[in-house]
């Protein structure tokens, strides 16, 4: 059995942040990531971020993962596990992990849950058939691994993922047939919509997917549009010829460690499902577990960082570490709340306000 | 039941404006009894897409067929039968040199230990 002081798992932005601001404090830390590398989501944006000035944003994801990683890197009271997925934290604290091929037992004083989300199912008829995939399973297969999931595809949903994921799919030379968005208007940045439609691509908006067709894997779709009320319009049916398609129709928090440690979980659709109830320092009803990132709430990489920060100095602060941790938490929940301002962190603030205790 | 052994062409990046693919060892697994290359240490649904195969097991109920969905060990869509060994995730499970895959029917096989080196002795 090992065991550290604080455990982090997930080690994408949120999880590696809070691993800096933990360890810069003091204490020594394990970081954990299922992935042969760290980075999380990151590693697979080959787009320049949005987000805050603070937080990279202007830089390629790619690269963001870099500058990250390298900082984790420098400390020596952080231990990184990688090709090491969690498994369960048990009642008494204990946390098994699958490290490569060996089952380990890990303990630790404070836990920090970072695991991000997933992506949503989209009812439809066929929608179990192969070439129906996640925007993220294309992204994973495309940029980690260099291979393209089909040739022509139709994209599901018009978000800034759907956009980008589009994007990327054209760089890697693969045909997008069209975007379709159930709402009347498409819900990602016009930046990003711009440089799809100027290579042609088509955003339908009002559309929906109707089935895919094929036997052994997609060989086509129909899609129709929908009316003011979100219903399906008879004779608007149209068959596209393509062999993937990819949703791209929202994000869920991964939070089966959340439920497996018993914390308090209520579902509240702004951040996209299921989440922990928290204080605000990010600690969840169970004492000594602490939540950031997209596994506490879908946002996006900025507020997944400071989330991040927020909760390893809370750890380390409860751990008796304490070089300014106060002061310094403090400016991260300004700099959050800069964030969360305005028109853009409505949803994520009735979210939050349902969430707090 | 007629397997597809075939669905389509490779569809291995070549050539990409922004990420560089490292070239990679080449080994020889077998996919169905037969003999196909892929690149050391990447995904097994990765060498299979090379070599244009898509359709990765079929379900226990309805025998759907079944593919790729999350890519990251997330949903088990992927699950095949790995040297002998049913329910592995190919998504996440790394190619090795003489691997013996086989598409999964329902809930698979145990077969044990099997290599496609040792079979070729
Ligand atoms: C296509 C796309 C474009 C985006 N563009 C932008 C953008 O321009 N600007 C922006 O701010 N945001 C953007 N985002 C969002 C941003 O990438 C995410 O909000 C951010 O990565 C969330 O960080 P995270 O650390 O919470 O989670 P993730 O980055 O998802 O990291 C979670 C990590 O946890 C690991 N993990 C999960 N479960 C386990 C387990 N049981 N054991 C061990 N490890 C586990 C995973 O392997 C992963 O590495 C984009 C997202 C996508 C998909
Ligand atoms: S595709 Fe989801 S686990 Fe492999």
């Amino acid at each position: 059995m090992q065991s550290t002081e604080i455990a982090i798992i997930g080690g994408g932005p949120a999880g590696m942040c809070a691993a800096q601001a933990a360890a810069e404090q003091g204490a020594r830390v394990t970081l954990i990531d299922r992935g042969k590398q760290l980075g999380g989501q990151l590693v697979k944006q080959t787009h320049r971020f949005f987000g805050s000035e603070y937080e990279y944003a202007g830089i390629r994801g790619i690269h963001i993962a870099n500058i990250l990683e390298d900082a984790v890197r420098k400390l020596d009271n952080i231990e990184i596990k990688i090709d090491s997925t969690v498994l369960a934290i048990y009642g008494d604290g204990v946390i098994t992990i699958e490290e490569g091929e060996n089952y380990k037992k890990l303990t630790s004083k404070k836990t920090i849950i970072s695991t991000g989300a997933s992506e949503k199912m989209l009812v439809f008829t066929n929608n179990d058939l192969p070439g129906v995939y996640g925007a993220g399973a294309v992204q994973t297969l495309m940029n980690e691994h260099g291979v393209i999931p089909g040739e022509n595809v139709l994209m599901i949903g018009a978000g800034n993922i759907g956009l980008i994921v589009s994007y990327q799919l054209i760089q890697a030379g693969v045909k997008v047939a069209a975007v379709i968005e159930a709402a009347p208007q498409f819900g990602g940045y016009h930046v990003h919509a711009a440089k799809i439609k100027r290579i042609g691509v088509p955003i339908l908006t009002s559309h929906t997917i109707k089935e895919a067709i094929g036997k052994e894997f997609v060989e086509g779709a129909v899609i129709c549009r929908l009316d003011a009320n979100w219903k399906q319009i008879a004779g608007t049916e149209k068959k596209l010829d393509v062999d993937v398609i990819c949703l791209a129709v929202g994000l869920s928090p991964l939070v089966e460690l959340l439920w497996h440690a018993g914390c308090q979980m209520k579902y509240v659709p702004q951040p996209g499902g299921y989440v922990a109830l928290r204080d605000r320092d990010l600690q969840t009803t169970v004492p000594g577990i602490y939540i950031a990132g997209d596994a506490s709430g879908v946002e996006e990489a900025s507020s997944a960082m400071i989330e991040g920060k927020i909760a390893g100095l809370s750890a380390a602060e409860a751990l008796g570490y304490n070089k300014n941790a106060s002061h310094m938490k403090a400016k991260y929940m300004e700099e959050i709340n800069i964030l969360r301002a305005g028109n853009v962190g409505k949803k994520v603030r009735e979210g939050l306000k349902m969430l707090a205790v | 039941m007629d397997f597809v052994l075939f669905d389509g062409k490779s569809l291995r990046i070549i050539e990409h404006p922004i990420i560089q693919f490292p070239i990679k060892r080449e080994v020889t697994f077998t996919f169905e009894g037969k003999k196909l290359k892929g690149y050391e240490g990447e995904p097994i649904v990765a060498a299979l897409y090379a070599n244009g195969i898509k359709v990765l097991r079929y379900s226990p109920k309805d025998h759907r067929p079944r593919g790729l969905f999350c890519a990251v060990g997330n949903c088990s869509s992927c699950l095949m039968e790995v040297n002998g060994e049913p329910n592995v995730r190919v998504c996440v499970e790394e190619l090795k040199e003489c691997m013996v895959i086989k598409r999964q029917v329902g809930k698979g096989t145990f077969r044990g230990g099997e290599s496609s080196c040792k079979v070729q002795k």
